[in-house]
Formats: C-alpha cells, sequence, structure tokens
C-alpha cells in the first residue's frame, strides 16, 4: 500500500519533510519499543510502531531500512531525532493514538505482520 | 528558482535539486565564466559592430574605453539601430550604460539571482579593481553546472569501483581491511553511528545486502551494549577479508557475570532508564547469535568483555575475485 494513502487513513502527520512519493510504499508493520525486538523482528521496508522518540529510532530504522516510524500518542522526537531521520530517508509520522489503535487501523487496511 | 507549487517533486529530483543549488554555491564566476571576449570602443561604428557580431556569432560585447567598462551593447540594440538606418552612427549612441555586473569570485548563485531580477542576458564580470575580466551568460552558468555534475558523478563512480575491487588489486598471501571505532559510555546519541559506517563500508565494497544487513544488525547490538553497560567505553574492530568478517568489541569492564545467563532471551542487567528508552529488552545477545556464524565472547569481572563475531562468506558472496586475490600456493 502506498504510504501516502495510508497516511491520510490513519491522520498521520509528518514530523519529518520529505515528499511522499508514489514509490513509497508498505505492505508490513512491526509495533514494538524494545529496540533489539524490533532488530529481530521488523523486516525490509516495514511501518514501525512505537511510542519511543529518541534519536536512536532512527538508528534502528536506517539500519533496518524501514520506510516509516509511526510514533504514537503525541510523543514529539525532537530536532536532532527529527534532522537525523531527513538525513537517513527515514520517514517520522505522527498520531494521537495508541499503538494498539493504529496497529488495528493498519490491519484494517490490509498490512500485515512483518 | 523552482517553481515547487506547480511541479510535484519526487525525492529523486529533489535530490538533483539540492546538488545544483549547492554546486551554485560552491562554484565561482571565474570558473565558468568567458575570459576570451571580444570588446568594443564607443567610437566604433554600429556597422562595425555588427560585422563582429556575424562573425563571432556573438549577440553582445562589453564596451571598453581606456580599459574602463562604460557600457554594454547587445543585439538588441544593434536591432534598433537597424530599424533606423543608422549603420554609421558610434557605440555610445546605442550602447546601454546602466550597467549591471558581477564579481569574479562570487559564487555562480549571485549572477544566477541577477539573471532572475533583471532581463539581461549576459553579465560582465569584474574583479575586485573592478576591471573587466569576463562575461557571464544562462549558457555559462549551465555548461559549468553540467560538467561540474558529471565530474562528480564520475568520481562517486571511480570510488566505488575502487573500493569494490580493493581485493582484486592488491595481492598478498592474506589481505584484509581492518576498520577501528572508538564507542563512549551512555553516549546514546551517537548510538549506531559506527554500525551504519560499517555497513556502508560493506555495501561500498560490494557486499551483498543481506550480509551488510546481518552485519549491521550484529554490530548495532554490540554497539548498544558498550554504551548501555561498559565502564569506560570501548573499541569496535571490524576485519574484512574476502572469505569472511569478524567484528569484535572490547571493554574494560565490568564483565559479564554469567555468560550463560546473559545469553537467554529476555535477561537484562539494563537500568530502568535505559529500558524506558526501549533498551534492555535482553534480546540483544540473542539477535547477534541470530545474524552471525560463530559468536565468542571472553568475559571476566577483572578484565572486563571482548565479543567476537564472525560472518563466513560463500564463495559466490565474497570480496573481490577470491581466488585471484591470494599468492599461489599459500593458504
Amino acid at each position: 500500500m502506498k504510504l501516502n494513502e495510508i497516511t491520510q487513513k490513519l491522520n498521520l502527520h509528518q514530523f519529518t519533510n520529505q515528499e511522499i512519493g508514489s514509490d513509497d510504499e508498505a505492505s508490513l508493520a512491526y509495533c514494538s519499543d524494545m529496540l533489539s525486538c524490533v532488530m529481530t523482528g521488523a523486516g525490509h521496508h516495514s511501518i514501525w510502531v512505537t511510542l519511543q522518540a529518541h534519536q536512536n529510532i532512527v538508528a534502528v530504522a536506517a539500519l533496518l531500512e524501514l520506510t516509516a516510524i509511526i510514533i504514537t500518542e503525541n510523543a514529539l522526537p525532537d530536532e536532532a531525532t527529527i534532522h537525523k531521520a531527513n538525513q537517513e530517508g527515514i520517514k517520522l509520522m505522527g498520531t494521537s493514538e495508541k499503538n494498539f489503535e493504529v496497529c488495528g487501523k493498519l490491519w484494517e487496511i490490509g498490512l500485515r505482520s512483518s | 528558482m523552482t517553481d515547487i507549487k506547480n511541479h510535484p517533486i519526487t525525492d529523486a529530483v529533489a535530490e538533483n535539486i539540492t546538488k545544483v543549488e549547492e554546486l551554485a554555491y560552491e562554484l565561482l564566476i571565474n570558473q565558468v565564466m568567458t575570459r576570451d571576449i571580444a570588446t568594443i570602443s564607443p567610437a566604433d561604428t554600429m556597422e562595425f559592430v555588427a560585422n563582429l557580431f556575424r562573425e563571432k556569432r556573438i549577440s553582445g560585447a562589453p564596451v571598453l574605453n581606456d580599459g574602463e567598462l562604460v557600457g554594454i551593447l547587445s543585439i538588441e540594440d544593434l536591432i534598433r539601430c537597424l530599424r533606423a538606418v543608422d549603420l554609421f552612427s558610434a557605440v555610445n549612441k546605442y550602447m546601454s550604460t546602466q550597467l549591471i555586473t558581477v564579481k569574479e569570485f562570487d559564487p555562480v548563485i549571485e549572477a544566477l539571482k541577477t539573471f532572475v531580477h533583471n532581463r539581461v542576458g549576459r553579465l560582465p564580470v569584474l574583479d575586485e579593481h573592478n576591471k573587466l575580466v569576463g562575461i557571464i551568460t544562462k549558457g555559462d552558468i549551465t555548461r559549468g553546472l553540467l560538467k561540474k555534475l558529471t565530474n562528480e558523478f564520475q568520481q562517486e563512480e571511480i570510488r566505488v569501483y575502487r573500493a569494490s575491487h580493493l581485493f582484486e588489486d592488491i595481492i598478498s598471501t592474506r589481505t584484509s581491511l581492518v576498520l577501528r571505532y572508538n564507542i563512549k559510555p551512555r553516549d546514546f546519541i551517537h548510538g549506531g553511528t559506527a554500525s551504519s559506517y560499517i555497513k556502508r563500508a560493506l555495501m561500498r565494497l560490494g557486499a551483498s545486502p543481506q550480509i551488510a544487513r546481518r552485519c549491521g544488525i550484529a554490530i548495532y547490538e554490540a554497539e548498544m551494549n558498550l554504551i548501555i553497560h561498559s565502564r569506560n567505553g570501548g573499541i569496535i574492530r571490524v576485519e574484512i577479508e574476502p572469505h569472511q568478517i569478524t567484528m569484535e568489541t572490547i571493554d574494560d569492564g565490568p564483565g559479564i557475570q554469567d555468560v550463560d545467563l546473559a545469553m537467554k532471551p529476555g535477561f537484562s542487567t539494563a537500568t530502568e532508564q535505559v529500558r524506558e528508552m526501549g533498551f534492555g529488552a535482553g534480546m540483544g545477545l540473542a539477535n547477534i547469535t541470530r545474524c552471525v556464524d560463530q559468536l565468542k565472547i571472553d568475559s571476566s569481572l577483572e578484565r572486563g568483555t571482548r565479543l567476537k563475531m564472525k560472518i563466513f562468506l560463500k564463495e559466490q558472496e565474497s570480496f573481490g575475485d577470491s581466488r585471484g586475490n591470494r599468492l599461489e600456493g599459500t593458504p
């Protein structure tokens, strides 16, 4: 599914300032707030749902080549985190909803576990 | 410079625009301007100018009086003159004396801005003593930028080519490349930086994405262990050989009390504070085991911990041509 569509359907906002192009897609997602679990579980180009918002999530996402991180419950990444995400080409999205709700919606629109 | 509203910009285009803009600040006007220019004097006749423009195939020329720039004459001025059938008049009757100039040591972006704000086709370029040293047109800028872009692209190609052929080009009994990184304790901000450098180096050397990813994950966990647990930080040492990658982390304490227990998924000694950041899931060593072919942990409470991870490369994954880079008859 196109990231654009996911962004619209889940009403996400982007912290980073990257253009979401037509080739930005994801069909898999992973949810955890433990970084090592993400390292194990999140596949290539998937979406990661977490309420962590510190700089290290970008390092993890970059190493795993994830498409985007959805930061939940209004957690705010700081400037340095956003800057690093822009550098690495990782899209940081935000929502007020909880991990569980975001995952439910992602499942509903057709994404599956990575 | 770019109309963003009307043309949706893809990431690829955006990258190029940034690159070109960067170059426009980097390139100096005197690197792209035309130096060898035809000049005219105020007393020359317009007929002379018409012949000059036709012969040299140019559409404008600066007007110099005793070496001083006093005006500029463009093809539009010549057309005005032709319409008035006034070819025997002097240049100073038709030249434009409202001069817009640029300085030779200014970046190209200054000339671009000037072109955007003024309807002129060429700009005289002056040195620090206000002497004319050249002419710059939009065409000069386009050519200069294109040349520079091509050069940079070729240099990156050469860099990747050189890196990926490192192991083929160098012949020795045993060739290896060693990368070292110093890791500071509790430096969460830079957590993962060394790992991403290592991953990038492997990609440049021509490793398959799978191998680079496995190395990246394993070394990330080890790097975070140094940041989270080590007393004084530590060292990451990666040795890349054609047929294997050896990754080591070395610290001087506090050491792992029970290595078997530490290996168990879910076991962690991380502090509450570190756990809140999402570390300390107790999956680090388990993740490493999954990613590497061999893991050796040597730890004691006196000396600290030494982690040695190895990934063996299959024939088709190995760096360089694994037969060509070793001396005959050696192991």
